[in-house]
């Protein structure tokens, strides 16, 4: 049986399925019932300094896109950090760690950008013997137009400075959470590191408008014929949050530099590539508040099933194995040749693998063969551009062959060689790095 | 228990008052906004799509539902519209099992196809039920088109016609316009006088007379309409019933389906309407199944559906087969009517005999059974009538026995269309005729302003 209990910067959970630091984790209530359900740790919703809490819109605070069905794909909201009151939010934390001890609490916290207001914060929060805490550099509405939250973590002299003030006034493991709504994702990643930042979280969300209302002509969601960017999060942000985790991972200044996996993770399948990709842990938002907290026992189950199949025993056996496969375009291997293959006995005769290829790539997908509706690769026209296989609504019909080496490519009409060439050496490169003589 | 129930004879009454609404109540209810949105996110929008290649009026399905999806069901409707302006109807009575919904990518994929037939069925009444009408009609040509028979071939071709302009006469034998969908569908496919109502929508385009108690025959003959109007479309049904050829067939009891659905769909008062207690229907299509599960649901004890051949053979479409099933309706094959036997002049049984194929030919094999019945119904199809259309002036060119045309629905004198029931080659479908109509009308009017 794998194992999967989780031990990320000395914080130990059973497994590695955290809540991220968000509405689901703002009170004991929402984070005894996800501990009940099975979730390893829990970011505790953002904590701000004391004093009066902020206060939310009174209007709607998430705006979503849907997916046939109406299922969701992306969400957004405009909501704050906690607007509750510190020493409740500090009470409850104490209890919640008091009753669940193996279960990881890390608390995040967001305080002006000087230093007298991270001292004040940290030792309360220490007090409650939380296992740590997340520096909230992401949050991209509201709070960073009061220069928090994203206003911080676009400057990585900021983010430098304020995890070193961090370090330097707690004995707790520090996670910087990085805001994706930048250029370069490394940069701000380094300047956690230089600050001595435990670990990196990544991504919070990214500035959005989910809809427009076409009657009031307002962004959606909408306060009183209003709208504000939202931070986007779910799956639709996976890709990129996938992205933003290699990057860093395979960033020489910062390899190593433990990471907690964050944007869309839904399923066992999503945390399990967000880990191959350098993810220490996960952690989970959107999915939980689309389905309720049960989730976790497909996520549990689903990574030992996998694990247990593929003889990997424990998380060290899967965090980063993908990552040395990430490079840069250049280095892919120009040689390399794949053909689409079409599974007759699978084709439903939708058509839609032709229409693509026909009206948008390389036309080539028949559409009627000796008179019948018959899709087949025309191998001489395919380019193994994938088109074909993403947009084909049966699953493994058509597949990406590769040509083995010595095999004819009928396209180019010549045969695939044995040989790894890059675009650093290719002759059209007027760039090329010829080999010595 | 309603006391009629167990009754000899051919009475009405036989329910509790409120069961004939609950029996005769929607067979397919309509989607509502998100059953609507549900299904039609189902839908691939497949490239050439195979629904649309099998719609005998091509419609663009991929393209309506994805408009159903995108919140536009008027641009939806007018998408179903420009190829069938009975889509309404259609939606409602098409086979869509063995059309369509057969062919359907996800029929093949996982054996539950796009519900195509519900989906059209629900942008075609957010329009009706708007009242919104897609065409106006072209500048008036002063050219006159008269159609003979308001049913799907005559309404489509009226339409398409009175759209080019032309000036339209409908002439229809009966009270009221419709056809077939108005006196020869099944209550629970065509509820809520829903056939009037398009009549009304299709006929509102303007230029369009209809002049109903006017047979072709009995009031005027071909030659007069040739005679007086630039085109004429025939679109005359099939007013033929087919005899059983059994002994005593003329009993009282004994009578044809399509008579007992036309004066079902016409009755205001269903409780009123005799049936048997025990009714026998012979024949394998879709009358016979009407016939059939209409018998049952007004409280016949006993349906019996007998079809000279086997299973695989009969009309009704494999979805009629299992509705009629669950309705309780016995299905029984390999049987021919032999005798009817009657008692004071009242059929009180049939007596059948069993068939077999012998090589490929359909023998009787000499055995009998004999089946108690008070009430009994032919229903093994309907034959066209030449005689109304060819007692004077030039005959028209016939091909087993029906109308011959070409491809664009031309018969064999000048100036006379026809399309469907009464051609030849048709498949009594609905859908088809209004095809045909429409087809022909756009041959009509090459022909008028070419």
């Amino acid at each position: 049986m794998a194992d999967i209990r989780n031990n990320f910067v000395g914080i130990k959970s059973p497994n590695p399925f955290w809540l991220a630091s968000a509405p689901p984790t703002d009170k004991a209530y929402n984070v005894i019932r996800a501990f009940k359900a099975g979730w390893g740790g829990v970011v505790w919703k953002t904590l701000g300094e004391e004093g009066p809490p902020v206060v939310n819109v009174n209007g709607p605070r998430y705006g979503a896109i849907w997916g046939a069905d109406r299922r969701l794909l992306g969400l957004n909201n405009i909501e704050l950090i906690t607007d509750r009151d510190l020493q409740t939010n500090l009470r409850e934390i104490k209890q919640v760690k008091m009753d669940w001890p193996d279960r990881a609490i890390v608390v995040s916290l967001m305080v002006p950008c000087v230093e007298e207001a991270w001292k004040a914060i940290l030792p309360v929060v220490e007090e409650t013997g939380a296992d740590g805490i997340e520096l909230n550099f992401g949050c991209p509405h509201g709070m960073s137009e009061r220069g928090m939250g994203a206003a911080v973590g676009q400057v990585p002299e900021y983010i430098e400075m304020v995890v070193r003030w961090c370090k330097q006034n707690t004995r707790m493991p520090v996670i910087t959470k990085l805001t994706p709504n930048i250029t370069d994702v490394r940069k701000p990643a380094r300047a956690a590191h230089a600050g001595g930042t435990d670990a990196v979280s990544l991504i919070n969300t990214i500035n959005s408008i989910t809809g427009v209302n076409l009657d009031s002509f307002a962004p959606e969601p909408t306060i009183d014929g209003k709208g504000s960017h939202g931070g986007y999060c779910g799956p639709a942000v996976k890709p990129i949050a996938m992205n933003m985790v290699a990057e860093i991972a395979r960033d020489p200044e910062t390899a190593g530099l433990p990471i907690s996996g964050i944007g869309g993770i839904t399923t066992w399948r999503d945390a399990a590539e967000f880990m191959a990709l350098g993810a220490g842990n996960v952690q989970v938002c959107t999915a939980a508040m689309t389905y309720g907290f049960k989730i976790v026992q497909e996520m549990i189950a689903g990574l030992e099933n996998w694990m247990d199949e593929k003889g990997h025993r424990s998380l060290d056996d899967i965090v980063g194995r993908a990552t040395p496969n990430v490079t840069d375009w250049q280095y892919l291997n120009l040689n390399y040749v794949a053909k689409a293959h079409i599974d007759q006995d699978a084709c439903i005769k939708c058509g839609r693998c032709h229409i693509a290829c026909e009206d948008t790539s390389h036309q080539a997908i028949t559409s009627m063969v000796h008179g019948a509706r018959h899709f087949e690769v025309i191998e001489e026209e395919c380019v193994g551009c994938n088109l074909c296989v993403n947009v084909c609504p049966v699953e493994n019909c058509i597949t990406m062959e590769p040509l083995a080496v010595g095999a004819m490519d009928k396209r180019t009409g010549k045969p695939v060689s044995p040989h790894y060439a890059n675009w650093t050496t290719h002759p059209n490169n007027p760039m090329a790095k010829v080999a010595a003589e | 228990m309603a006391e009629g129930l167990f009754k000899e004879g051919i009475v009405g009454g036989r329910l509790a008052p409120a069961q004939y609404a609950d029996n005769f109540s929607d067979l397919h209810p309509p989607l509502d906004h998100h059953e609507a949105l549900v299904e039609s996110d189902r839908c691939y929008f497949c490239y050439d799509a195979p629904c649309m290649q099998a719609c005998p009026t091509s419609i663009d399905i991929p393209l309506f539902i994805r408009q159903i999806s995108t919140g536009n069901p008027i641009g939806s409707a007018k998408t179903i519209f420009d190829q069938n302006i009975l889509g309404g109807m259609c939606a409602r009575v098409c086979p869509t099992e063995t059309l369509c919904e057969e062919v359907c990518v996800r029929e093949v994929a996982e054996g539950k196809p796009v519900q195509i037939g519900r989906l059209q069925r629900y942008a075609t009444d957010v329009a009706m039920e708007q009242g919104r009408q897609f065409y106006e009609r072209a500048a008036s040509t002063g050219k006159k088109v008269a159609v003979v028979g308001a049913g799907p071939a005559g309404l489509a071709a009226a339409h398409r016609l009175a759209r080019h302009g032309h000036e339209v006469t409908i002439l229809e034998a009966r009270p009221k316009a419709g056809g077939l969908n108005e006196y020869g569908i099944a209550a629970y496919k065509s509820t809520d006088d829903f056939a009037q109502a398009e009549v009304d929508y299709v006929t509102s385009i303007g230029g369009i007379v209809t002049e109903n108690g006017k047979a072709l025959g009995r009031d005027y003959h071909l030659a007069d309409l040739t005679a007086s109007y630039d085109a004429v479309f025939l679109g005359l049904g099939l007013a033929g019933v087919n005899a059983l050829r059994a002994e005593g067939e003329d009993a009282s009891g004994v009578s044809n389906a399509v008579d007992f659905i036309s004066v079902l769909r016409q009755s205001s008062d269903l409780a009123g309407l005799p049936v048997g207690r025990r009714v026998v229907v012979i024949g394998g299509g879709m009358t016979a199944i009407d016939a059939a599960v209409q018998s049952k649901l007004l409280g016949a004890e006993e349906v019996t559906i007998c079809y000279r051949r086997g299973q695989e053979h009969m009309n009704a479409s494999a979805f009629e087969q299992d509705l009629a099933a669950a309705n309780g309706v016995v299905i029984r094959h390999w049987l021919q009517p032999k005798k009817v036997i009657s008692d004071g002049g009242k059929v009180v049984a049939i007596e059948l005999e069993y068939t077999a194929m012998k090589g490929d030919k359909l023998t009787g094999t000499g055995e009998i059974v004999r089946l108690a019945a008070d009430q009994v119904f032919k229903a093994i199809g309907q034959s066209f009538e030449p005689s109304a259309l060819n007692g004077s002036g030039p005959s028209v060119a016939m091909e087993g026995g029906r109308i011959k045309v070409d491809g664009e629905g031309r018969t064999s004198l000048a100036k006379v269309w026809a399309g469907g029931d009464c051609i030849a080659g048709g498949d009594d479908l609905t859908v088809s005729a209004v095809a045909q109509g429409r087809d022909a009308a756009e041959s009509i009017n090459r022909a008028l302003i070419g």
